[in-house]
C-alpha cells in the first residue's frame, strides 16, 4: 500500500474521530454485537469493500474502522425525473447481514420513497436536515433536471419549487454529492433525442464537482462503494473524464467480460437462441455494446452477483456512458451498423462527443474486422 | 364557515410526484378533492423514429420499480403488431418474471410504502414482547419472526434510534393519530415483519435476476422470446429459483397473510378505511399464464359493484381525454389516435392549512383549469378502478375458481362482509390476495417449463420487420398496479405512434369534461379527517391504491407531426 495514501486514510479517520457524533450511545460496533455480527463477519465486510474499491487488502482495518466511525454522516437522497429504479438498486444491497446497517448509520433523512411523513412535514424533515447538518451532509440525487419551461416540468411540495430550484439549494449547503443513476449524471432517458423537457444531468445545477454514479440503474456495490470511498477518503475518489470512480468504471464490459474467449476465438451469436447462445458465444453481433461501455458489471454483477445482462445472453446497451440511449441504439445491432441514423437527424448516433469512444470504436472495429479476416481464411483453408 | 383546503405535496412512498389537495367543511369532511401528478418526462415522444425492437428497453424507464411490467408490454406491443409466434419457453420465462415482480412489489408496498399507514412504529415501543409473541398465533399457526426474543431486539433497536434523536426516515410521521388502530403488541410483529421485509424483498428481486440477468431493470426480453437460454438450460439455476420462491412464499403465508388479517380485524370499524368506493366499475387485464392454455388471472369489467356478471373488454371503447390535464388537445381519444401537447398552465394562489394549522398563500390547484400531467381514460365515457382489488372482483364474478376460493377463505377468516372488499381496506387485502394467489400456484409455470424443456428447447422466433409494411399492436395485460396497455404504430420500420395507458392513469386521472371524476379523487370525497395538519386517512387511501405517477404520466406527439420532425415549442427550451 502507497504510503501517502495510507496517510491519506488515517488523517481522514483522525477528523471523523474528532466529529461529534449524532448518536452517541448507537455505535456501530454496538449495532453490530445488537444484530448478532460477529467481529469476523464485520471484517470480512470490510474485506469484500477493499476488494470492491480495487484496495490491497492490507486496507481492510481501516474501512472497518471507517465504518465505525461513519454513524457521522446524515445523507440525504432526492428523486428529481426518474423512474425510482436507483432507490430500487440501492435497497438490493446485501452484504452479509449488514446492509440494513448502512441504513442505519448513514441516516438517511431525506427519502421520498421510504420517509414516514408526507406533505409538509415532509418538507419540514429536508429543511431540517439541511439546516442541522450544513455543510455536512451527503447529498445523493436521482433523475435528470427539466430546464424545459423555466424547469416547471417537475415541482415538488406545497410550494411547488421546482426540481431545479431544490436540486440547486439542497447542493449549496451540502459537504459532497453524487449524481446517482445516468439521468443525475448524464440527463438520462428523458434527455434523449429529442429531449422533450429539456432535461440535463446534475452538473448543469451548479458548478460544485459532483461524483457521477452512472447506470441505468447503476449496481448497488456501485452505489454503497461510492459512499465507503467518501467515508474513507473524505474526498473525490480518482475520476474519469465523466467525473466516474475509476474504481468502477475504470474498465470496459469488454476487457472482462466471461464472453471474451469467443470474441477472440471469432465465435458470435447470430440470432438470439441459437446454438451459438446456447454454448455462450459471443453477443457482439446481435449488439453487444461491452467494447464501448465502462463499467464493473462484468466483475461485480448485479444483486449480489446473481447474474448481469451478458450472462443472460443479452448484450450489454452502454447504459453507463453519456448519451447511451442515442448514441448505442439500436440496440440488437452492432455500433458500426448504423441504419437508424438518420432517424436523429444527425444528432444520434453520430452526436457521440466522446473522442476517446470513438478510438476505441475504431480499434473494436479494427478488431472485428481482423477476426472475421481470420475467420475466412481458416473457412477458405477448411478448417 | 368556508371551506379549508389541505395540500399535501409530496406524496411520499410511491412512486413518482404526486399532489393531493381536499377541501374540508366545519366538521373536517371532505368535500372535494384533487389529484396532481407534477413531473412530466415525455418517453413516448422519444421513442417515436426508433427501431420497435428498441421500444421495450427505453419504456421499461418509465418505472424502476415495476421494472419488467413496461418492458414487457413494449415488446409484446411490437410482437402483436408483427404476428410472432413465441416459443412456449419465451412465454413462461415472462410469466415467472411477471409472478416474481408480483411478489416483490406488493411486499415492498404492504410494508415499506403502505405499512407506516398501518403501523404506528411509536407506539410498538410500549408493547410487552410475550404478550406479542401470544397475539401472533391468532392469525397464524406457525407466525414469522416473532419470537419474544426477536421482538424484544426490534423494540430496543427502535428505542435507541428514538433515545438517539435521529429517527431518519421515521422522523416527522403522523405517529400518534387516533385512526391507528393497531395495540401495541399487534405494531410491534408489523414492525419485526417491516425489517423482515427488507430482507425478503431481495429474494424476490433475485428470482427476477436468475433469468432477466438484473434486477432492476432487467435485460433479457427481445422481441421474438427471450435471451436467458443458458439459464434455462442449467439445473442449478432453475434450483435456485425453486429456493428462493419458497423463501418468499413462506413470508407470504407466515407474516403477509396473517397481518392483513390483523389490521382487517382491528380495522374493521375504522369509518375511513371502510367507506364504500364511489367509483363503482373495476377492470382487469389477462395475467400469469400457468401452462399453454391457462392463465392465472382473467381480462373483464364489472359494474355497479355487481358480482353477479363480468363482461368482456370491447377495446374499442378506451378513450383518453385532457380537459384537465396539461396539454392542449381536450377531446376524447384511443389510444392508437391519441393526441397531446404539452400546455402547462401551473398553480394559481389560494389560501391553505400549512402542517401548523395556520392559513398560508400558496400555489395551489385550479380545478376550474388544468391541473395535472395524467391524462383521463375512460371506458364506455366511464371512469374505472384497476388495481389487485379489480382483478380480484372481475375473476370473482368471472366464478375463477383460484380467485374465489382465496376471497371466500379471507372474508370468512377475517369476518368481514363482502362489501368490505369495495373499500380501502379492501383494496389492501386484495394486494395481499392476489400474493397469494401466485405464491400458492405459481409453482405451476415452473412446472409447465421443466415439462416443455424435455423437448423443446427453442427461446426465440426471428421475426423481421418489413419496412414496406404498417403495423399497428398492442399489449394489455395484468401488472402488479392493475390492467396496462401499450399502443403502437409501425411505419418505415420505425416507431409512428406510441401511446402507454397504465394503470395509474385509471385511478389517478382528474376529472374528465363531464365531471366525472377518477378513484383517487372520487373516493376521498366524504371522509372524516381526524386531524386536518396530519391528514393520515387521505395518505393511507391514497397509498391503498399503490400510485405508481412516474408510470402514469406520458405524451404523445402532435397530430399531423411526421417522424422525425417532431417539433418542439421553443417556450419548453428554457
Ligand atoms: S462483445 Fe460483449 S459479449 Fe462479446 S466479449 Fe465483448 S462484452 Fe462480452
Ligand atoms: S452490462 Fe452494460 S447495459 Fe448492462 S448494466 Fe452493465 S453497463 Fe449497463
Amino acid at each position: 500500500m502507497q504510503i501517502k495514501e495510507r496517510e491519506r486514510i488515517e488523517k481522514r479517520l483522525e477528523e471523523l474521530e474528532k466529529m461529534p457524533s449524532f448518536k452517541e450511545e448507537h455505535s456501530i460496533a454496538q449495532m453490530l454485537q445488537e444484530k448478532g455480527i460477529s467481529r469476523r463477519d464485520f471484517m470480512k465486510w470490510a474485506g469484500g469493500i477493499a476488494t470492491m474499491l480495487a484496495l490491497s487488502p492490507a486496507y481492510t482495518p481501516l474501512i472497518a474502522k471507517a465504518a465505525e466511525l461513519s454513524d457521522r454522516l446524515p445523507v440525504i437522497w432526492l428523486n428529481l425525473a426518474e423512474c425510482t429504479g436507483c432507490s430500487e438498486s440501492l435497497t438490493r444491497s446485501e452484504f452479509p447481514s449488514i446492509d440494513s446497517l448502512i441504513f442505519d448509520y448513514i441516516s438517511l433523512e431525506y427519502h421520498e420513497t421510504l420517509m414516514a411523513p408526507s406533505g409538509w412535514q415532509a418538507e419540514l424533515s429536508l429543511q431540517n436536515a439541511m439546516e442541522k447538518y450544513k455543510g455536512r451532509y451527503i447529498l445523493m440525487v436521482e433523475g435528470g433536471v427539466p430546464f424545459g419551461d423555466e424547469g416547471r416540468f417537475l415541482t415538488i411540495g406545497a410550494h411547488a419549487q421546482t426540481g431545479k430550484e431544490l436540486a440547486k439549494d439542497a447542493i449549496s449547503k451540502s459537504a459532497a454529492v453524487f449524481a446517482i443513476g445516468t439521468c443525475s449524471s448524464f440527463g438520462g432517458v428523458q434527455a434523449a433525442y429529442p429531449n422533450p423537457t429539456n432535461a440535463k444531468p446534475l452538473s448543469s445545477v451548479s458548478n460544485r464537482s459532483i461524483i457521477n454514479v452512472p447506470g441505468c440503474p447503476p449496481s448497488e456495490r456501485n452505489i454503497v462503494g461510492t459512499l465507503m470511498y467518501y467515508v474513507l477518503f473524505g474526498n473525490l475518489p480518482a475520476l474519469d473524464a465523466y467525473s466516474r470512480p475509476t474504481w468502477a468504471y475504470g474498465t470496459r464490459i469488454h476487457d472482462l467480460c466471461e464472453r471474451r474467449g469467443r470474441f477472440d476465438a471469432g465465435e458470435f451469436v447470430e440470432n438470439f437462441g441459437d446454438e451459438g447462445a446456447k454454448k455462450g458465444y459471443c453477443l457482439y453481433k446481435v449488439g453487444c455494446k461491452g467494447p464501448y461501455t465502462f463499467n464493473n458489471c462484468s466483475v461485480s454483477k448485479f444483486n449480489s452477483g446473481v447474474s448481469w445482462p451478458i450472462q443472460a445472453g443479452h448484450g450489454c446497451i452502454g447504459c453507463s456512458e453519456p448519451n447511451f440511449w442515442d448514441t448505442m441504439a439500436p440496440y440488437e445491432k452492432p455500433l458500426a451498423d448504423r441504419s437508424f441514423q438518420s432517424v436523429f437527424g444527425g444528432m444520434g448516433a453520430d452526436w457521440t462527443a466522446d473522442k476517446v469512444g470513438l478510438a476505441v470504436l475504431t480499434a473494436t472495429a479494427i478488431g472485428i474486422a481482423a477476426h472475421a479476416t481470420i475467420m475466412k481464411i481458416k473457412e477458405s483453408k477448411g478448417e | 364557515m368556508a371551506n379549508k383546503r389541505i395540500v399535501i405535496d409530496p406524496i411520499t412512498r410511491i412512486e413518482g410526484h404526486l399532489r393531493i389537495e381536499v377541501e374540508v367543511d366545519e366538521n373536517n369532511v371532505i368535500t372535494n378533492a384533487f389529484s396532481s401528478s407534477t413531473l412530466w418526462r415525455g418517453l413516448e415522444v422519444i421513442v417515436k423514429g426508433r427501431d420497435p425492437k428498441d421500444v421495450g428497453l427505453i419504456v421499461q424507464r418509465i418505472c424502476g420499480v415495476c421494472t419488467s411490467s413496461h418492458y414487457r408490454a413494449g415488446i409484446e406491443a411490437v410482437e402483436d403488431a408483427i404476428k410472432v409466434n413465441l416459443p412456449l419457453n419465451a412465454k413462461y420465462v415472462r410469466s415467472m418474471i411477471a409472478q416474481a415482480l408480483f411478489l416483490h412489489d406488493h411486499i415492498v408496498h404492504f410494508y415499506l410504502l403502505h405499512g407506516l399507514d398501518w403501523v404506528d412504529v411509536i407506539s410498538a415501543l410500549k408493547a410487552d414482547p410475550k404478550k406479542a409473541e401470544q397475539e401472533s398465533f391468532k392469525y397464524c399457526k406457525t407466525p414469522y419472526a416473532t419470537g419474544e426474543a426477536e421482538l424484544k431486539a426490534v423494540q430496543e433497536k427502535v428505542q435507541k434510534m428514538v433515545d438517539g434523536g435521529q429517527l431518519g426516515i421515521f422522523a416527522n410521521g403522523y405517529w400518534g393519530n387516533k385512526t391507528y388502530k393497531l395495540s401495541p403488541e399487534q405494531n410491534l410483529i408489523a414492525l419485526s415483519h417491516y425489517l423482515r421485509a427488507i430482507e425478503v424483498q431481495r429474494d424476490a428481486a433475485k428470482l427476477m435476476a436468475i433469468l432477466g440477468g438484473k434486477q432492476p431493470h432487467p435485460q433479457s426480453f427481445v422481441v421474438g422470446g427471450v435471451t436467458c437460454v443458458r439459464d434455462l438450460l442449467d439445473p442449478s439455476r432453475l434450483a435456485e429459483w425453486k429456493t428462493r420462491f419458497e423463501n418468499v412464499k413462506a413470508f407470504v403465508d407466515c407474516a403477509y397473510y396473517p397481518d392483513v388479517l390483523m389490521a382487517g380485524k382491528m380495522y374493521a370499524n375504522e369509518p375511513s378505511v371502510v367507506q364504500e368506493v364511489s367509483v363503482p366499475n373495476f377492470m382487469s387485464g389477462d395475467g400469469i399464464a400457468l401452462n399453454a392454455q391457462e392463465n392465472l388471472f382473467n381480462a373483464g369489467y364489472i359494474l355497479n359493484k355487481d358480482l353477479s356478471q363480468a363482461f368482456k373488454i370491447d377495446e374499442n371503447l378506451i378513450m383518453e381525454e385532457c380537459t384537465h390535464s396539461w396539454y392542449q388537445e381536450n377531446k376524447p381519444l384511443h389510444p392508437y389516435d391519441g393526441e397531446t401537447e404539452p400546455n402547462y398552465t401551473g398553480f394559481v394562489e389560494k389560501m391553505t392549512i400549512d402542517g401548523e394549522g395556520k392559513n398560508v398563500a400558496i400555489p395551489a390547484i385550479n380545478e376550474k383549469g388544468k391541473y395535472s400531467w395524467i391524462k383521463s381514460p375512460r371506458y364506455d365515457s366511464k371512469p374505472f378502478e384497476v388495481g389487485p382489488l379489480a382483478c380480484m372482483l372481475v375473476g370473482y364474478a368471472q366464478g375463477n375458481e383460484r380467485i374465489k376460493r382465496v376471497v371466500d377463505e379471507f372474508l370468512q377468516a377475517s369476518g368481514l362482509p363482502v362489501k368490505a372488499l369495495f373499500t380501502t381496506l379492501g383494496r389492501t387485502a386484495g394486494r395481499m390476495l392476489q400474493t397469494k394467489l401466485i405464491v400458492d400456484y405459481g409453482m405451476e409455470t415452473f412446472n409447465a417449463l421443466i415439462e416443455n424443456l424435455k423437448n423443446d428447447e427453442s427461446t426465440y422466433t426471428p421475426c423481421p420487420i418489413d419496412e414496406k409494411k404498417e403495423y399497428r399492436g398492442r399489449y394489455i395485460g395484468e401488472v402488479p398496479r392493475g390492467m396496462l396497455s401499450h399502443w403502437i404504430r409501425i411505419k418505415d420500420g420505425k416507431v409512428e405512434n406510441y401511446q402507454c395507458v397504465v394503470p395509474s392513469t385509471w385511478n389517478a386521472g382528474p376529472e374528465d369534461s363531464q365531471g366525472k371524476k377518477g378513484p383517487y379523487e372520487a373516493n376521498l370525497i366524504g371522509m372524516k379527517i381526524e386531524d386536518i395538519t396530519k391528514p393520515l386517512e387521505i395518505i393511507r387511501e391514497i397509498h391503498s391504491y399503490d400510485p405508481c405517477i412516474a408510470c402514469a404520466v406520458h405524451v404523445m406527439d402532435t397530430k399531423g407531426n411526421k417522424l422525425g420532425e417532431y417539433k418542439i415549442d421553443p417556450k419548453y427550451l428554457g
